[in-house]
């Protein structure tokens, strides 16, 4: 019987007594014994889980949530058709196996979807997004940027040139918003200018933008790009659209949206409709801009199918590219092709990880074997006392660790200076035992050390010293004895040990990062790279999910072998 | 005990086994001294001569051990003076200790003490080496912590053992790099920064884990594996895909670069260590107790603090170390979720590596041994509290 259910029983078995032989045994309250019972189970239950919630939920928030984003990263791909939103539809139809560019619709589009990513500084992302992928789209992107409001211009210039009314902030504001906003927005200006009058604080949200009925249908590319300003006026400049006059962009929209649809002012009233049809009758005659042709002009780079063609591979929400980049393959338009020879590093340095792990962990058998046998078949007392200078290190900061073996083999290091001393090495040919990969190996040898002894010795303290003094007695030698008897039953504590010891070198960063310069570095010493420096977030999120995938792999390994339950802290 | 034994050990003969032996060592030190002065060889032979020399003085003319081994440190420490000086004569006294001790180790046979008297020379030599070995694994554990503490009081700014050091001269010794530590605000606020992010984080991971440690040892708690499995995640995942992950991550929701961030996310990496020992210290809890102060009419809240928290308090103590030494060690997280508002000692340390700056980072490290020493000997002392405790408490 359950341990926690003890009183319950107890207050049951005295009722059994109690209660007549026939029908279902009774609780003190009156219910079936059999209910009460599962009450009260249910009840512990849900104690338990209420006991353990707060820390589940801490623990899924600061630390599942943010391995469930790494791993999303490594995925996501939104970035394109976020910033090229209607290129990426209309590109969609284009058969990149032609050899031409994009037709004159693309080229439209994505000169709407470039002016507003460049006036919102996100246009520079991209650019590096897809430099990832194809080299020099990065500064295509930038360049391009700079130069795209010429465009714009053109229909800007013409507009104001057919009634200086569209040069006005407040012309734009009355034709794109609501009335109930206008109201809104007048009232904030108003206790704004108060308020700075008399010197006080005003920190009143500014009004969210809203459009007018019909303005979304009736010019809806002038609404799109508006859109964009007013959230771009509100969050950045923390300004209503009463404050500036919209982007070129704007008036390029105004014109493709009034070529479209030339009665578009009926659905307005008063003065706006009256503007509105002024510049729907002007529109026919205004000097008209070749996308294609000006968007050449601003970047030659974009005559390049190329570019198009990777803009459409990568234009989907999801993307495999970082996994296959972090593999040394790459996502082209024809299909998964290896990396340019040059740029193939991380398969080797994949390899490289598991080569120094597996070294890792072959030098701390050997040199962990001999301590844990001696450490489990000494007399406690004296075993206590050795076991502290197994448990000195183990405590020590990792840094602290790392800086002794710097100390230790730099070529002006102890040991350098030791040999010299001896005549061993010659002053002038100081061995190199730092910023290579036996450095690492040597610091990481001694760091992890103790993880292999640990377990070992635990393992051995419960083999009994009977089963080696019978084989003895029954005529092996030493040697067969140990290595017939006594090895095999030490197996479990070598793998436990070796598993543990492999799982924490492969994700090591320190102390390679320190001591292991150009050979020595490890895979994750890339992933830190990816993140801080080169900021390919996405890389290096694919990146660590491999890691994380064998990692989690050798604990399930290591679950099976030594079961995650037994794991001791020494 | 070995004094019932030595009787029937046979003597080691001392021509065909001791002098031969001890000259080997004796040749030894002389090849190192010899080598370090230009003149191997003669270092070599003079060595083997002074090391048989030596034993067929003490063996033949020294019975008692102890004043034979302070005449073999005279002796050495005399040489030593001759050839090098002070320091010369610090190093003979170290040659001579060990070359007396091999001496009397040797011809005395306590060398067959910790084997069976059946084993023959080679079983005897085998088990002798192995402890050699397992003496130099036990060296490659502890010198290199123990190398940079004398390194810490260098004088100079170097990272290693300077002539006037090695000459033993105080002149070659110093507390500036002490000194700056507590006086440089890059350490000093490197300091402050690390004591105030560990005692938080350890305050939230030992909280919290207690709390969850006892609700999982009660006997039915659903998805148990589950849930121990993501609680003891933390520990599992490498650090620097954790700290990939939390630096997406809190940089999505703005914790990124803040203190807040900082201690929760050290919070996170404690809280698999709070747990196993807490549940480690739960297994052996007698659950009776919390009955029967629940039957004299206690609350729950009373029962805990009063009858379980004591009970359990060592190794909530050990689980609370174990979190603060993660927070006060740790550096990749901190790296990636902190800025430099939240710069802790270990990122300071690292930065100091990088850079090579100054040997203040040895300083900092000797200081951070020491912490660490009083650490494990307090949690050894908890462990055998607890145990104690545990033995003492009924059923």
């Amino acid at each position: 019987m359950s341990d926690g259910s003890d009183a319950t029983n107890a207050d049951g078995a005295r009722r059994v007594s109690d209660s007549s032989d026939d029908g279902p045994v009774l609780a003190a309250d009156g219910r079936p014994l059999k209910q009460s019972l599962q009450r009260a189970l249910r009840r512990q239950k849900l104690r338990a889980l209420g006991l353990i919630a707060p820390l589940l939920i801490f623990i899924l928030v600061t630390f599942i949530a943010p391995i469930a984003d790494m791993l999303f990263r490594s995925v996501e791909n939104q970035i394109v058709s976020d910033t090229l939103p209607q290129t990426v539809q209309t590109l969609a139809d284009w058969d990149p196996d032609s050899g031409e560019l994009p037709g004159q619709e693309v080229f439209r589009d994505f000169y709407f979807d470039l002016a507003v990513a460049a006036q919102r500084k996100k246009h520079t992302q991209l650019g590096t997004r897809l430099n990832y992928e194809l080299t020099g789209v990065s500064s295509l992107f930038r360049r391009s940027g700079r130069r795209i409001d010429d465009i714009g211009e053109v229909y800007m210039d013409q507009f104001e040139d057919l009634n200086a009314a569209w040069g006005e902030e407040m012309t734009w504001a009355r034709l794109m918003g609501s009335e109930d906003w206008l109201q809104e927005q007048e009232a904030w200006n108003a206790d704004a200018a108060a308020a700075d009058e008399a010197d006080r604080d005003f920190d009143r949200p500014l009004p969210a933008f809203e459009f007018g009925a019909d303005v979304r249908a009736e010019l809806p590319r002038t609404a799109a790009v508006f859109d964009e300003f007013a959230h771009y006026m509100r969050t950045d400049n923390q300004e209503s659209v009463m404050e500036d006059e919209p982007w070129e962009v704007a008036y390029a929209a105004l014109y493709e949206d009034l070529m479209a649809n030339p009665d578009a002012a009926a659905a307005f009233s008063g003065e706006n409709a009256t503007i509105l049809s002024e510049a729907a009758d002007a529109v026919p005659k205004f000097q008209a801009v070749d996308y294609k042709a000006a968007i050449l002009e601003t970047e030659e780079g974009w005559s390049d199918p190329q570019v198009w063609a990777t803009i459409q591979t990568f234009s989907p929400d999801y993307t495999t590219g970082y996994f296959l980049n972090a593999v040394d393959l790459q996502m082209t338009p024809d299909g998964i092709q290896a990396q340019p020879r040059d740029q193939q590093i991380y398969v080797l340095l994949f390899k490289r990880t598991l080569f120094m792990s597996l070294m890792i962990m072959g030098s701390c058998v050997v040199l962990g074997y001999p301590i844990a046998y001696l450490l489990s078949n000494l007399p406690l007392r004296e075993s206590n006392m050795l076991m502290i200078l197994v448990l000195l290190p183990f405590w020590t900061s990792l840094l602290v660790r790392t800086s002794a073996w710097k100390v230790l083999l730099q070529q002006q290091g102890v040991i350098n200076d030791l040999l010299v001393w001896l005549g061993l090495v010659a002053d002038d040919s100081r061995l190199v035992m730092i910023n290579n990969q036996f450095g690492t190996i040597v610091a990481m040898t001694h760091i992890l050390l103790p993880f292999m002894i640990l377990p070992l010795y635990s393992v051995m303290k419960t083999i009994p010293p009977s089963y080696v003094r019978a084989a003895k007695s029954l005529g092996a030698t030493n040697w067969t004895a140990f290595w017939r008897v006594y090895f095999p039953q030490s197996v479990p504590g070598i793998g436990a040990g070796c598993i543990l010891v492999f799982i924490l070198s492969i994700g090591y960063y320190i102390t390679p990062e320190l001591v292991g310069g150009t050979t020595g570095t490890f895979i994750s010493n890339r992933i830190a790279y990816h993140i801080s420096s080169s900021l390919n977030w996405g890389l290096a999120a694919a990146l660590g999910s491999i890691l994380l995938a064998v990692v989690l792999l050798l604990y399930w390994v290591y679950d099976k072998i030594v079961g995650i339950d037994n794991v001791s802290l020494g | 005990m070995s004094s019932i034994d030595l009787p029937s050990t046979p003597k080691p003969s001392l021509t065909g086994f001791v002098l031969p032996i001890v000259a080997v060592a004796g040749a030894f030190f002389g090849l190192v001294t010899g080598s370090a002065k230009d003149s191997t060889l003669l270092g070599l032979v003079i060595g083997a001569v002074v090391g048989a020399a030596l034993a067929y003085a003490l063996v033949g003319y020294m019975p008692n051990r102890r004043l034979g081994r302070w005449v073999a440190i005279g002796l050495f420490a005399a040489i030593g003076i001759l050839v090098g000086g002070f320091p010369g004569a610090v190093a003979g006294a170290a040659i001579g200790a060990v070359m007396g001790w091999i001496t009397y180790w040797l011809s005395t046979g306590a060398y067959r003490h910790n084997v069976p008297i059946y084993y023959t020379a080679p079983q005897v030599l085998w088990h002798n080496s192995y402890l050699f070995i397992c003496g130099l694994v036990f060296f490659f554990l502890i010198a290199p912590i123990l190398t940079i503490m004398p390194l810490s009081f260098n004088a100079e700014n170097f990272f290693t053992f300077t002539p006037e050091m090695l000459a033993l001269d105080p002149a070659g010794y110093s507390l500036k790099h002490y000194r700056d530590f507590f006086t440089n605000p890059n350490w000093q606020q490197a300091m402050r920064n690390s004591v105030q992010i560990a005692p938080a984080a350890t305050f939230i991971s030992v909280s919290l884990g207690t709390l969850a440690a006892i609700g999982l040892s009660s006997e039915h708690v659903p998805f148990r594996r589950p849930i121990m499995a993501i609680l003891i995640s933390p520990m599992i995942v490498p650090l620097i895909i954790s700290a990939a992950g939390m630096y997406f991550f809190y940089s999505r929701v703005g914790l990124q670069g803040t203190y807040l961030g900082v201690v929760l996310a050290h919070a996170a990496l404690g809280i698999p260590f709070v747990i196993i020992t807490v549940t480690a210290t739960l297994v052996g809890f007698d659950n009776s107790l919390t009955r029967a102060s629940a039957n004299m009419g206690a609350g729950p809240v009373r029962t805990f603090f009063k009858v379980q928290m004591p009970l359990i308090l060592p190794g909530v103590i050990s689980g609370g170390l174990f979190a603060f030494i993660t927070s006060f060690d740790e550096i990749v997280v901190v790296l990636f979720v902190g800025s430099a508002g939240q710069k802790t000692l270990p990122w300071q340390m690292f930065t100091g590596l990088r850079e090579q700056i100054s040997p203040t980072i040895l300083a900092v490290a000797s200081i951070l041994v020491v912490i660490s020493i009083a650490l494990l000997s307090t949690v050894e002392l908890l462990r055998r509290r607890s145990e104690r405790l545990r033995g003492m408490s009924p059923g």
